[in-house]
C-alpha cells in the first residue's frame, strides 16, 4: 500500500533540482573514459569486413613487432582460455566468444585485439594484421533464415531457429468464429536501437596483491558480473565492478560483456590496466548496438461496432548472429499483449532466428515498443475497415476505470489506470477539434496532412519470469533491488545503492524518498554507488523499475532506520513506542512534547552509549532492505498465465504531421502527449524521460535503421548513415501528466524510464497513414523513410 | 614520431606542449591537459559532444589536430564555471531546467549555447534550434535543453537591465 500520497508529500512530486546535474554541467562527471589509472594500456579491435567468412589464417607478426605494441590476440587463444559467453536461452551449440573463432558471422565481428601504449599505436597495429578470409554466402533475410536448412549461421545448432514458441490464452478459435469480421495485416519494425552518445567502454585492472579483477565499465545490465565471471572462469567474488561510473546513456543496450571479458583477460595477462573504448564505427557495427528487427503477421477479430475480441499474432524476430538475451524481448510483451484494451483472447507465436547480422541486444522497453506498434496498427486497421473513427474505436475498447485491477488473458493484473481520462486530457491538450480542422484545411489546400493517435502501456517493475515462459528450467521468480542506509555519528544520512546510473537520476530518486520518509532535506543526504563486492543484490536499472524497486527498498530501509530510532527513544524516555512522535529526526512524547530525544542524541547513543541502547540491540545505526517485485513472484500456471510486471503506466499520443508530396519528407508539426505513471517522484526527471523517449520513438518511426545490403554487408556505421533526430526533427512537444497511483508501490509510483518510446512510433505511423489515407495508401513498415514514402505517393505500392 | 611545440590558451591559462602532429585536439584536451569535460562521441564531426570554443567560435575538437590550435584560445566546458568553480549562469540554468539526463552531450550543448548567448541574449526558438542543431542528445528530446537556454537568456537579459 502507498505510505503517503498527494498533499502530505514534502519532497516527492515537487519540482527540485536533479543532483546529478551539478557535476555534469561542470564537466565533472566520472565516465569510464575519465577514469585514469597509472600504466594503463589501450586496446583496439579489428572488425571482419565480411558478413560470413572462414578465417583461414591470421598473421599478427608485423603488428606485434610495432614499437609500443604489447599484445595481439585472436579468437583461437581466447577460446582456449575462456568459456563461451552465456546466452539467455540454453543453446549449447551457439557458441559466442569475444573474438571470432575460425569463422566470422557478421560484418563488423571482432577478429583480433591489439594492446598498445596508446590508442593511436593500437590502431596502427590493426592495419598490420593480415587475415586470410574465405568469404561465404550469408544468411540475411529472416524469413529465409527461418526456413533455411542448409545455410546456417551456427551449423552445430542444426537450424537458424533460436526460439519458436506457441502461446494460447483464451478461446481464440471461438472468438474468431463468433466475431462479425476479421482482418489480417503484416507490420514490420525495423532494425534500430538506442545509440547512446557515449559508446561502450571498459577498463580492467588485475590486482595481483588481492587477486581481484577491478572493472570500470559503462554498464547497464543485470547479472553482468555473473556473466563476466562465468566467461573468465573466475569465482564471482574475484571480480569487483565499480558502479560509481557515470554511464553516458544506455536505454538498455550497454551490456558490454565481450568487451569486459577482453580487457579483464588482457589486464591479467599483461599485469597492467587495459582499457577498450569503442570508437563509433566499431560500436555501430560490432558493439552492443542493434535492437529488435521484427515482422508481425496479425489477425484481428472484431464486431461490427468495432469491439476487438481476439488477436492471433505471429512475431518473427531477427536476433542477428549471437542472441544474448534477445529472444526474451519476444516474451516481455506477454505482460501487456492486449495493450490497454479489453481484448478477450490471444494466440501468440514467437520466433527468434539467427542471421549474419550484428547481435541484437535489449532496447528500451524490451520488445514492448514493437508490440505496441503492432497493437495500435491493429486498432487503426479495424477502424479503417469499418469506416469508424479511430478515436471512437479506442474509446470502445479501452479498459474502463472501474475495472481495475484488471486481469488480461495472459495473466497480468493491470494495477490501476484511468485510460479514458488520460486520453481526454491528451485530446484537450492537442485541441483535437481544431487539429481536425487544421488537417482538413491543409488537405483542402492540397497538402498531405495527418493526425496520429496511439494509446499505449508501459509495463514497469520487471521480473524475469518471462525466462521461464521460454525455458521451463529457468525457475526465476525474483528480480529484487536493495539498498542500505547508514546514519553516521554526526547524524548524516548516506544511502547506498548497488547499480550504475545512465541518466535516470537515481541518486535524486533515492535521496528524495529517504528525505520524504525520514523528514530530512534530500539535498543533505549523501548517495553512493557501492561496488559489486560491497553492494546488496541488484538487478540494475532495466525494465522501468527503479522508481518502483529502489523506491520500495529505500522506503523499507528508511522505515527500519526510523524504527530503530523509535526503539532507542522509547527505551530512554521510558515510554511505549505508540506514545512517541517522530518529526524530522527528533522524537518526543506525544502527550508531553517537551520530553524528547534529538537526532543527535539518538546517534550518540547508537554509536557511543551502549548502556542506553535497548537490551539486545546492536550498536551502530544502519539498515538494509531487499525489495521483492510487488505483486509477483509466482511461476506461470499450467496455461502459461503469469504476472510478470507489477505496474502499468499509460500514455496517449496525438501528433500532427504533414508530408511533402514531392520528397516524401514527414514534418511533425505538433505533438500532444498525456501520461500517467502514478505518483511522479521528480517531475523534471519524469518529463525528461518521457519526452526523450518520445523523440527516440520519432527516430525509430521515421529515420533510424541499421541497414544491410542483400549480401549482408552493413551500411550504417556512421551518424551520416544511421540518422538520429536532431533538434530540428523534434517538434515542440506539449505534455500533461495525470496521476492514478499504483496500489502496489511505496508512494503510488510506476515506471517511466521507457517513456514515450513505447508509444511514439505507433503514433507517428498512425499520423503518416492518416495523411496517406486520402490517396488510398498506407505504409506498415518502420522506419518510414522519406524515400519510401515518396515512392509510395508517386509510384504507388510496390 | 617527432613532436612539435605549441603554445595555446585554455580557459584563460597559458599552456605549452610538445605534441605528436597527429594528436587530435580532443585527445589533447582530455588526455594531456586533463580536461575530461569535453566528451568523445563519434569522432566524425556529427554528434557535437566534443564541441569547444575556438577563439570564441564553437567547433568540433575531434576534427582538429592539437598542433593547429597553437596560438589560439580554447574554452572548454570547465571554462564556463565561475572562477570559484561554481556553475556559471548558463550551467545553473541547465540545472534549474534539467536540460540533460546522462550528461554526456551536455558539455557540447553548453558550448553551443554559450556561443549563441554571447552574441544574442534574446534568441528566438529557431535561433536556439539553429545553435544546437549540430549537437545530438539521445536522452532529452531537446525540449528541456531549449527551456534551459531560454531560462539562461531571460536571466541574462534580467541581469543586463
Amino acid at each position: 500500500m502507498n505510505r503517503k500520497s498527494g498533499a502530505n508529500l514534502r519532497y516527492v512530486a515537487h519540482k527540485r533540482r536533479v543532483r546529478e546535474d551539478a557535476r555534469f554541467v561542470a564537466g565533472k562527471g566520472n565516465f569510464v573514459q575519465d577514469v585514469a589509472l597509472p600504466r594503463t594500456k589501450h586496446a583496439a579491435v579489428l572488425p571482419s569486413p565480411y558478413p560470413r567468412a572462414r578465417i583461414l589464417s591470421i598473421d599478427t607478426a608485423a603488428a606485434e613487432a610495432l614499437d609500443g605494441v604489447h599484445m595481439v590476440l585472436s579468437g583461437a587463444q581466447m577460446a582456449v582460455d575462456c568459456n563461451p559467453i552465456r546466452l539467455g536461452l540454453k543453446l549449447p551449440d551457439v557458441k559466442w566468444y569475444p573474438l571470432a573463432v575460425d569463422m566470422t558471422r557478421y560484418a563488423g565481428e571482432w577478429v583480433a585485439i591489439v594492446v598498445a601504449d596508446d590508442a593511436y599505436i593500437a590502431e596502427d597495429a590493426l592495419e598490420l594484421i593480415d587475415v586470410d578470409y574465405e568469404p561465404l554466402a550469408a544468411v540475411v533475410d529472416p524469413e529465409r533464415a527461418f526456413a533455411e536448412t542448409d545455410l546456417l549461421v551456427h551449423p552445430g545448432h542444426g537450424s537458424n531457429v533460436l526460439y519458436h514458441g506457441h502461446f494460447l490464452w483464451g478461446d481464440v478459435d471461438g472468438d474468431f468464429a463468433a466475431a462479425d469480421d476479421s482482418l489480417t495485416f503484416r507490420a514490420r519494425w525495423g532494425r534500430s536501437s538506442t545509440v547512446p552518445i557515449e559508446t561502450f567502454g571498459a577498463l580492467a585492472r588485475w590486482d595481483e596483491g588481492t587477486e581481484i579483477l577491478d572493472i570500470w565499465a559503462s554498464i547497464q545490465m543485470p547479472n553482468f558480473v555473473e556473466l563476466l565471471a562465468a566467461t573468465l572462469g573466475y569465482p564471482l567474488n574475484n571480480i569487483r565492478l565499480h558502479q560509481d561510473v557515470d554511464v553516458g546513456g544506455s536505454y538498455g543496450v550497454k551490456r558490454g560483456i565481450k568487451q569486459s571479458v577482453l580487457v579483464g583477460y588482457l589486464s591479467r595477462k599483461l599485469r597492467r590496466p587495459v582499457r577498450l573504448i569503442e570508437d563509433r564505427l566499431v560500436n555501430m557495427a560490432g558493439g552492443d548496438a542493434h535492437g529488435p528487427d521484427r515482422i508481425f503477421d496479425t489477425d484481428v477479430a472484431f464486431t461490427n461496432d468495432g469491439m476487438i475480441t481476439s488477436l492471433k499474432i505471429r512475431a518473427l524476430d531477427d536476433a542477428g548472429a549471437y542472441p544474448g538475451r534477445a529472444p526474451f524481448q519476444l516474451a516481455k510483451p506477454i505482460s501487456a499483449i492486449v495493450g490497454p484494451y479489453t481484448i478477450n483472447s490471444v494466440k501468440y507465436e514467437a520466433i527468434s532466428v539467427a542471421t549474419n547480422k550484428t547481435g541484437q541486444v535489449p532496447v528500451r522497453g524490451f520488445g514492448q515498443a514493437p508490440t505496441n506498434y503492432m497493437i495500435e496498427t491493429a486498432v487503426d486497421a479495424v477502424a479503417r475497415h469499418l469506416g469508424l473513427d479511430r478515436l471512437e474505436v479506442r474509446r470502445r475498447n479501452l479498459i474502463p476505470a472501474d475495472a481495475f485491477p484488471y486481469e488480461i488473458p495472459s495473466g497480468s493484473k493491470y494495477d490501476s489506470g484511468d485510460y479514458h481520462r488520460v486520453l481526454q486530457k491528451g485530446l484537450d491538450l492537442a485541441g483535437y477539434d481544431e487539429l481536425l480542422a487544421r488537417r482538413d484545411k491543409a488537405r483542402a489546400e492540397g497538402r498531405l496532412a495527418g493526425i496520429g493517435i496511439a494509446t499505449c502501456l508501459e509495463p514497469g517493475g520487471g521480473n524475469n519470469i518471462f525466462e521461464y515462459l521460454m525455458d521451463p528450467t529457468a525457475e526465476i521468480t525474483t528480480f529484487m533491488e536493495a539498498c542500505e542506509v547508514k546514519v553516521d555519528p554526526q547524524g548524516g544520512i548516506t544511502g547506498i545503492m548497488g547499480t550504475t546510473t545512465s541518466g535516470q537520476g537515481h541518486e535524486t530518486l533515492f535521496a528524495t524518498i529517504l528525505g520524504e520518509e525520514l523528514e530530512f532535506d534530500p539535498d543533505l543526504i549523501r548517495i553512493v554507488h557501492a561496488d559489486s563486492l560491497s553492494a546488496l543484490p541488484t538487478r540494475s536499472p532495466v525494465a522501468s523499475r527503479m522508481a518502483i524497486m529502489l523506491g520500495g527498498a529505500a522506503t523499507g530501509a528508511a522505515s527500519r532506520i526510523k524504527g530503530r530510532a523509535m526503539a532507542i527513544a522509547a527505551f530512554n524516555l521510558d515510554l511505549p513506542v505508540e506514545d512517541l512522535e517522530y518529526a524530522g529526526g527528533t522524537i518526543c512524547d506525544r502527550n508531553d512534547p517537551g520530553r524528547k530525544l534529538t537526532w543527535a542524541e539518538i546517534c550518540f547513543i547508537a554509536y557511543r552509549a551502549y548502556h542506553k541502547l535497548p537490551p539486545g540491540m546492536e550498536p551502530g545505526f544502519h539498515a538494509q532492505y531487499v525489495y521483492q517485485v510487488p505483486g509477483g513472484g509466482q511461476l506461470p500456471d499450467a496455461r502459461n498465465r503469469v504476472r510478470i510486471y507489477p505496474c502499468f503506466s499509460f500514455q496517449a499520443h496525438i501528433p500532427y504531421v504533414e508530408i511533402d508530396p514531392g520528397t516524401g519528407r514527414v514534418s511533425v508539426l505538433d505533438y500532444a502527449f498525456a501520461h500517467d505513471c502514478g505518483t511522479v517522484i521528480n517531475p523534471d526527471i519524469v518529463r525528461g524521460m518521457v519526452i526523450g523517449g518520445l523523440a527516440h520513438g520519432i527516430g525509430a518511426a521515421l529515420y533510424e535503421k541499421f541497414a544491410y545490403d542483400g549480401e549482408g554487408q552493413f551500411l550504417s556505421a556512421t551518424f551520416a548513415d544511421y540518422l538520429m533526430p536532431s533538434v530540428h526533427e523534434i517538434p515542440d512537444v506539449r505534455d500533461v501528466e495525470h496521476c492514478t497511483p499504483s496500489p502496489l508501490t511505496s508512494h503510488g509510483q510506476k515506471g517511466s524510464g521507457e517513456g514515450g518510446y513505447l508509444g511514439a512510433p505507433a503514433a507517428i505511423a498512425s499520423a503518416v497513414n492518416d495523411a496517406l489515407h486520402p490517396l488510398g495508401r498506407s505504409i506498415l513498415e518502420l522506419p518510414m523513410r522519406m524515400s519510401k514514402i515518396e515512392a509510395l505517393i508517386n509510384d504507388g505500392p510496390e | 614520431m617527432s613532436r612539435r611545440e605549441i603554445a595555446l590558451t585554455i580557459n584563460g591559462t597559458a599552456y605549452t606542449a610538445a605534441l605528436e602532429p597527429r594528436l587530435s585536439l580532443l585527445d589533447f584536451l582530455r588526455d594531456e591537459a586533463g580536461l575530461t569535460g569535453t566528451h568523445v562521441g563519434c569522432e566524425h564531426g556529427i554528434c557535437g559532444a566534443c564541441s569547444i570554443l575556438f577563439d570564441g567560435v564553437p567547433i568540433r575538437s575531434c576534427l582538429m589536430l592539437a598542433v593547429q590550435a597553437g596560438g589560439h584560445a580554447v574554452t572548454t566546458v570547465e571554462g564556463l564555471c565561475n572562477e570559484d568553480g561554481s556553475p556559471g549562469a548558463l550551467q545553473a540554468a541547465f540545472q534549474d531546467a534539467h536540460g540533460m539526463q546522462c550528461g554526456y552531450c551536455t558539455p557540447g550543448m553548453l558550448i553551443s549555447a554559450q556561443a549563441l548567448l554571447a552574441e544574442n541574449s534574446d534568441p528566438s526558438l529557431d535561433e536556439i534550434k539553429e545553435a544546437i542543431g549540430g549537437n545530438l542528445c539521445r536522452c532529452t528530446g531537446y525540449v528541456q535543453i531549449i527551456e534551459s537556454i531560454q531560462l539562461a537568456a531571460s536571466r541574462l537579459r534580467g541581469a543586463g537591465q
